[in-house]
């Protein structure tokens, strides 16, 4: 109630308490991420000079060694190709189903809440619960995929679909999208659904068909919404880790690697911590050019969604 | 011009039933199969249905420590979603409304963390958790768990607060109220809508996560449900029915707090994603 008729002393306390609020708020959030996102990642530079099993003493200086092994190693070369083929794939083939059915969710209105609910369910489920399921669905002798093709008579069509490495990069990817399409229909959902009704409306009236709508109004709509989901694609597919490593493990020879389970075989299987380090490491840095990149490229097409 | 007319007209709803297909026979498989004892699954199809509810498989993996990693699980993501609502909601205030130099540079950093490949982090914090002593223990998870998921929280929570009308705490200012009691009495009630979005957001990813409860935990005692399937696998290679009835138990928490608030869950995981 003691309003202070003298401005200095009270503008002083405020002062001080505003600093106050901000050290002691933001304290917390910055100890967690200097102990648990920094650290590691310089933590990580510094083990990639070092040859070590992890275990005692027996560490050893290297120097650039371990990043002139990683140059010349093949292995890590074809991950790094298969963290491609996975963007690749995220973007032609996921992103238009996802676009497809938000377009359809998004038409049908309230008549699509049940078909929406559906659609989400495999976001709610744990990369291991879907990669043990699909292992079984993929089993050549028993799994339901094969048993369905022979019985349709495509027996030529039944592989060892994990067991193949012709087929074990692709047979994975297909059950990333399956996981991953569900986000990106409920983006772009989001995204049309910030489009103001009338213009639509408008085109109806002067003729447009649904085609014309889609390409020239509701597209153009989202270019920042598609800008996002590309880059979140992208960027995922180069980190990705989850179901490589339950379903394949990044086998048969190396067919289905990514950059991240090629990794945690080199630390945790080879016990080669070091040698490991330097290929986290280097994830690291290609995942935050690309980024950098990227975003300054495609800055033009941001927008508020 | 009647092609590319008709194709939508067509085409979408082909594609609708399509991937409902695609969607849910994979679930239709797992609880089916889950209900078949073992002798059934080798004398039918796989794509029969079960003869008669057979509940053998659940009572089985029932009796066994799935309720441990269960409560486990409850623990770690509970503790971890209270500690990432609260401390991203403080550094979100700050960052949504207090003026100093360094507001901007310190902002971008955080939200940059979002971008970082997390398994690169995984190799220091494994040997960071040994040498702290809380390898294998309930709070092993818990520093890695928070501290991971703060970029996006901050983000969306700074995001939110900056709609916050100035009004309120102007006012609020002009009665004395300092800046603590501005956000424990203002910012934070008001902000419950975002706040719910971190928590269903993070609440989710961190119920699934896996990579790192596998790498910091190593006994049941401790470890989450997602290792329960890990740990299940090996002792059920060859019974299939009853790996099927762990995933369906594993993946039943998160369904049912679904059917009852799917608009919340769907919102929720909208916002987050849109800024992520």
């Amino acid at each position: 109630m003691n309003i202070a008729l003298s401005a200095t002393p009270e503008r002083r306390l405020r002062f001080s308490s505003q600093t106050l609020v901000t050290v002691a708020f933001l304290a917390p959030s910055l100890l967690l991420l200097a102990v648990f996102l920094l650290y590691p990642l310089i933590s990580s530079l510094r083990l990639s000079l070092l040859d070590w099993n992890g275990l005692g003493n027996t560490a050893r200086y290297v120097g650039l060694t371990n990043w002139a092994r990683l140059a010349h190693d093949t292995v890590f070369w074809q991950s790094l190709r298969n963290n491609v083929i996975l963007a690749v794939a995220s973007i032609v083939i996921q992103l238009p189903i996802a676009l497809a059915l938000a377009v359809l969710l998004e038409k049908a209105g309230r008549g699509s809440r049940v078909l929406k609910v559906l659609y989400f369910l495999p976001l709610l489920m744990s990369s291991v619960a879907i990669g043990v399921l699909f292992k079984q669905i993929y089993d050549p002798n028993f799994g339901p995929l094969n048993v369905a093709l022979q019985a349709f008579g495509l027996d030529g069509l039944a592989k060892d679909w994990l067991g193949d490495p012709h087929f074990s990069l692709g047979a994975t990817i297909a059950v990333i999208i399956w996981q991953n399409a569900p986000f990106y229909m409920i983006l772009f959902l989001a995204g049309l659904s910030s489009m103001p009704a009338e213009v639509n409306e408008a085109a109806l009236l002067d003729g447009a068909s649904e085609w014309t709508i889609f390409w020239r109004i509701k597209l153009p709509h989202l270019q920042g919404t598609v800008r996002t989901a590309v880059l979140l694609s992208v960027l995922g597919s180069l980190r990705y880790f989850d179901l490589v490593f339950v379903m394949t493990g990044g086998g048969p020879e190396g067919s289905s690697e990514v950059m991240a389970t090629y990794m945690y075989r080199t630390v945790f299987s080879s016990f080669q911590l070091g040698y490991g380090s330097t290929i986290g490491s280097a994830m690291f840095l290609i995942v935050i050019t690309v980024a950098a990149v990227s975003m300054y490229f495609t800055r033009r097409y941001a927008t508020e969604v | 011009m009647k092609k590319t007319f008709r194709f939508p007209r067509v085409g979408i709803p082909l594609l609708a039933l399509i991937w409902l297909a695609v969607t849910t026979v994979p679930f239709i498989f797992m609880v089916a199969s889950s209900f078949k004892s073992q002798e059934e699954t080798f004398a039918t199809s796989v794509w029969a249905p079960p003869g008669h509810l057979y509940l053998g498989n659940y009572a089985a993996v029932l009796k066994g420590p799935f309720f441990t990693y269960f409560r486990n699980s409850l623990f770690t993501v509970g503790v971890s979603v209270a500690l990432i609502v609260i401390i991203s909601a403080m550094a979100a205030y700050v960052f949504a409304r207090m003026r100093f130099r360094l507001n901007k540079v310190l902002f971008g950093l955080v939200v940059a963390g979002m971008i970082v490949p997390l398994h690169a982090t995984l190799v220091p914090i494994y040997l960071l958790t040994r040498n702290l002593g809380l390898y294998d223990t309930q709070f092993a998870l818990l520093g890695p768990y928070v501290a991971l998921s703060l970029p996006v929280s901050i983000f969306i929570l700074t995001e939110f607060m900056r709609q916050i009308p100035r009004e309120l705490e102007e006012a609020a200012q002009l009665d004395g109220c300092s800046p603590f009691r501005i956000f424990w009495r203002i910012f934070f009630p008001l902000s419950g809508p975002g706040l719910a979005t971190v928590a269903i957001f993070n609440g989710i990813g961190l119920w699934n996560e896996f990579i790192f409860a596998y790498m910091l935990t190593s006994t049941s005692e401790h470890r989450t449900l997602p290792l329960a399937i890990w740990d299940f696998m090996g002792q059920y290679a060859s019974n299939i029915p009853s790996m099927l009835s762990v995933l369906v138990l594993t993946s039943l928490p998160l369904i049912v707090a679904y059917a009852f608030g799917q608009e919340r869950v769907i919102k929720g995981m909208m916002a987050g994603s849109l800024k992520g």
